[in-house]
């Protein structure tokens, strides 16, 4: 069964930016957009875990700050010639507030 | 299930095209563990002529980088000698000691220069041309000039001959037959090389047999059977390889001139193979790198257990790699009674041609002055096509016998689909074409990166040009400037241009006037559009953190694992006990996991948590230090050694004139890192003739350097100017920092800078033109006025908290779904 919870304000996200969630599973990483739109994902880069959080965000997309991998913030899959997939999780804003759909387990 | 083992001795280009081959067909088959005694990884040797000639970096030849293997999940032992097989154990042994099993193991040793044993062919400065050492030795020879003598005249001695010649020095080369490659080409177009190659100033002997190397300790001359005696400070033997089998044959395999092999690459033992330079097949060695790949490809798909053709013997074509030669030769091209012959001859362009018929199908060509037609009659020699029907206008080229009048692109349109255009990679016309129109290439590097075509030696990046140009029609401009990046049509010095014409004051000013193609470009040409506004509005712009990498928005270097390391700036190395005493505090305080003094004379902590950054910084401002911009494009470190105070040597105080340096820059945004160095005498200690910037104090003043590396790419510096003063040497490094900083693409060092604008340009705008010279001097120490606020004290006081706060927990809300 899956939850909504709620982690932050909008504008504590800052434009093109991003934070990172704590989940039982590994931290997520939650983007937002410069036309204001917030993604979820795994803060992991499936080539050598780096973490996503710390990229560049530049339209619906981050690169890794490692090695430079590009991932669709909607998919989670990885852009050009590299192949991988990021985990996503459903977010949504209500009232200027973040909230992210996690399961029980993964919220602890 | 455990998987098969496979060992692979050798990490050539042989061995890396079976593992791309396998990897492709059945990735996950073996463990795969490759023992190499050369210390690096896979690269394209074709590509050292380049290399010699400075046309082309390492980094530019290296095939698999180390990414690669660990991608693939490949062990790579790199300089790890096989001194043992052992068949029936199945294992083999490096001289390190490492006992590896196998369950398949491919020998893939390649080949070494033969050295001809003459009297002296053991003294230093006698060298070979085989691989990167070979080359970097051949680069330091040349930077003190002198004289080479190139023994052995074919296809690699007259690359290493012209490459050397380039670097300056004054070569000859010695060869022992009539005319030069005599085994890829004919009388008559050895005879138009050595005239080109002796118009360009390098001296050819043919019919010369080396008697004796001269010199006591090294090389000083070379002795010839005539008599002759010349001059010599290198002695470069390239007179020919040897399949390297002493491995295999002391291990018991069957071996001749070389390993031993069968049609699929299998020794004389079922579970060994054998590919590239090392092997024997059909009584055949080879040097040349398609039957290589050839070989790898067989090899390949049999370890991944698909189905194979035998590999058989095929004619290779040649290129010379010489800029401005132009020859191409394949096949055989011996005269005989059953055998006719095509010559076309223009004596005043330069331009020999010659087909050699038989039973109506071409069995050899040679080209020289104009290849462009190479690739068409190598195809038909390849393939057996009967030529009777347009074998009057045959020589004339594809252009004419396929009808197409004298329009370049003819050529390349009249080429059959099946037509070999990568000789190196084995791509063909419709691969290339069929890549272009479904994946919507349109650029050459795009072509290189999907089909492999043009990627090794390059030489037929002209046809897949055109066949772009073909393919594209009119939407393909060769001749384009390279865009900055996927978002812009516009080349780096367009975008620079349009900054200050068109008074462009932030990113979103840029990407509309420019007609940016994204919405808000991508971390190509953000981090550049960043730096360039830095540069051109110092006063005014407003640094966008977004829009650079993560190093330098959070001022601290990301490792792996994700946490940082901090890098506190020390003034020309130099520290006190109470910035040590308060360094051993922090990394109690934090638990920092290793504490390392860098390459740039100061202290690294490492493995810093994110959220710890700030209180660390906050320690260390509290004992007076500030960042070290270890992680910018822009000042580093000015590395200085004791000077005068302490030294019996030193000519000046290179302590003190490095601290000054250090404080009047420190701060600075640079199109990349910029690294300077002083030293107090020409010994040099300071390593200043490897920086971007160095001095090296001498008795009468200071001569200043520029242009130096010592990274994946190494290179010395080359002088600017000598001064007298402290104070011109202060204005000369602001002066030259700023031009940089002004005109430089982003992310190209000096060097590479000074290399597209011409050293000689650079010095006659800050050493002969004091105006040009003050004011770009003013400029820097304008810009600097608003750059050196500590970037970790304003980030102790709050800036950009955002990016230093805690995780965020996800709270549950009563709503369920």
């Amino acid at each position: 069964m899956a939850d909504w919870y709620e982690v932050c304000g909008l504008e504590d996200v800052p434009l093109r930016g991003s934070r990172i969630v704590k989940t039982g599973e590994g931290c997520i990483a939650l983007f937002r957009t410069a036309d204001n739109d917030v993604f979820a994902l795994d803060d992991k880069c499936p080539h050598k875990q780096g973490p996503l959080s710390q990229g560049i965000v530049h339209d619906r997309s981050v690169t890794c700050p490692l090695h430079g991998w590009v991932f669709s913030l909607e998919t989670g899959q990885a852009q050009g010639a590299d192949i991988g997939q990021v985990k996503t999780t459903p977010v949504r804003v209500i009232d200027g507030v973040v909230q992210i759909q996690l399961t029980e387990n993964t919220a602890a | 299930m455990t998987k098969e083992k496979l060992v692979v001795i050798g990490n050539g280009m042989a061995p890396g095209k079976v593992l791309e081959t396998l990897l492709e067909e059945a990735p996950d088959r073996y463990d795969i563990i490759i023992f190499n005694a050369e210390t690096r990884v896979n690269y394209n040797r074709i590509m050292l002529s380049p290399v010699l000639t400075g046309e082309s970096e390492f980094e530019e030849i290296v095939i698999h980088g180390d990414g690669w293997y660990i991608e693939n999940n490949i062990t790579l032992y790199k300089g790890h000698k096989i001194v043992e097989i052992d068949k029936t154990a199945k294992t083999v042994t490096s001289e390190h000691g490492v006992v590896q099993a196998y369950d398949k193991l491919v020998i893939a040793t390649g080949s070494y220069p033969f050295i001809i044993p003459v009297p002296g062919h053991k003294l230093a400065g006698v060298l070979t041309f085989r691989d990167l050492d070979d080359v970097h030795a051949m680069m330091l020879a040349a930077r003190r000039g002198g004289k080479a003598v190139v023994i052995g005249g074919g296809l690699l001695g007259l690359e290493a001959a012209a490459g050397l010649q380039i670097q300056g020095m004054d070569v000859t080369v010695l060869h022992l037959m009539p005319t030069l490659m005599e085994r890829q080409l004919d009388e008559s177009a050895g005879y138009l090389l050595e005239k080109e190659l002796q118009s360009r100033g390098i001296n050819i002997i043919t019919k010369a047999n080396t008697k004796e190397i001269l010199g006591e300790t090294k090389v000083e001359g070379v002795l010839l059977d005539d008599g002759t005696v010349l001059d010599a400070t290198i002695v470069i033997m390239a007179v020919g390889i040897r399949p390297n089998l002493h491995l295999a044959k002391d291990s018991g395999f069957a071996t001749e001139r070389g390993i031993l092999v069968d049609e699929t690459m299998q020794t004389s033992d079922p579970d060994v193979f054998s590919v590239g330079e090392c092997i024997q097949f059909d009584n055949r060695t080879y040097g040349l790198v398609a039957p290589l790949y050839d070989q790898a490809k067989v090899l390949g798909k049999k370890l991944a257990g698909k189905p194979t053709d035998p590999f058989v013997h095929s004619e290779s074509a040649t290129k010379l790699k010489v800029t401005g030669v132009n020859l191409f030769s394949a096949g055989d091209f011996a005269s005989g009674d059953d055998r006719q012959e095509i010559v076309l001859r223009d004596a005043a362009k330069g331009v020999y041609k010659r087909l050699i018929l038989q039973d109506d199908k071409i069995i050899g060509v040679v080209l020289y002055g104009e290849t462009a037609d190479g690739p068409w009659f190598y195809q038909m020699l390849k393939e057996g096509e009967d030529i009777s029907e347009m074998r009057d206008s045959l020589i004339f080229g594809a252009a004419y016998a396929g009808g197409g009048g004298s329009d370049p692109l003819a050529l390349v349109a009249g080429m059959s689909d099946g037509a070999e255009i990568c000789g190196c990679n084995g791509v063909d016309k419709g691969t290339i074409v069929n890549a272009i129109t479904k994946d919507g290439l349109c650029t050459l590097e795009e072509v290189r990166a999907c089909t492999k075509a043009s990627a090794s030696c390059g030489s037929c990046s002209g046809l897949v040009e055109q066949l772009l140009a073909l393919t594209l029609g009119d939407s393909f401009d060769a001749s384009a400037v390279k865009p900055i990046c996927g978002c812009s049509d516009l080349g780096h010095q367009d975008v620079r241009r349009m900054i200050l014409s068109q008074e462009l004051k932030s990113i979103p000013a840029i990407m509309q006037a420019l007609e940016w193609k994204t919405s808000c470009g991508c971390a190509k040409c953000r981090p550049a559009l960043n730096y360039y506004l830095v540069c051109a509005w110092p006063d005014e712009y407003v640094d966008d953190g977004f829009s650079r990498f993560i190093n330098e928005r959070v001022h601290a270097n990301i490792q792996k694992d994700g946490t940082y390391s901090v890098i506190p700036r020390m003034w020309g190395g130099v520290t006190t006990p109470s910035e040590l005493r308060a360094i051993a505090d922090v990394a109690d305080k934090f638990e920092i996991s290793i504490v390392k003094v860098t390459g740039g004379q100061r202290i690294d902590l490492l493995g810093v948590k994110k959220e710890d950054l700030t209180a660390v910084w906050a320690d260390l401002n509290d004992a007076g230090m500030v960042s070290g911009h270890a992680y910018a494009k822009g000042l580093r470190t000015v590395k200085t050694c004791v000077g005068t105070d302490w030294c019996r040597v030193a000519t000046q105080d290179s302590t003190g004139l490095g601290i000054q340096l250090e404080k009047a820059m420190w701060g600075a945004w640079a199109p990349h890192k910029l690294k300077l160095a002083v030293s107090g005498c020409p010994r040099n200690c300071s390593e200043s003739t490897c920086k971007d910037i160095g001095v090296i104090c001498i008795d009468s003043g200071y001569e200043l350097h520029f242009g130096g590396a010592a990274g994946m790419h190494i290179q010395g510096t080359q002088v600017l100017c000598t001064v007298g003063t402290e104070a011109e040497v202060k204005e000369h490094i602001f002066a030259l920092t700023q031009m940089y900083r002004e005109q430089a693409d982003y992310l190209d060092r000096i060097y590479k800078w000074a290399d597209k604008v011409g050293y000689d340009y650079i010095r006659s705008v800050i050493v002969e033109d004091a105006g040009a010279r003050k004011a770009y001097s003013d400029k820097f120490l304008f810009s600097q006025t608003f750059m050196q606020d500590d970037p970790w004290k304003e980030r102790v006081d709050g800036k950009e908290a955002h990016h230093f706060g805690a995780p965020l927990i996800p709270k549950k809300i009563a709503e369920t779904v």
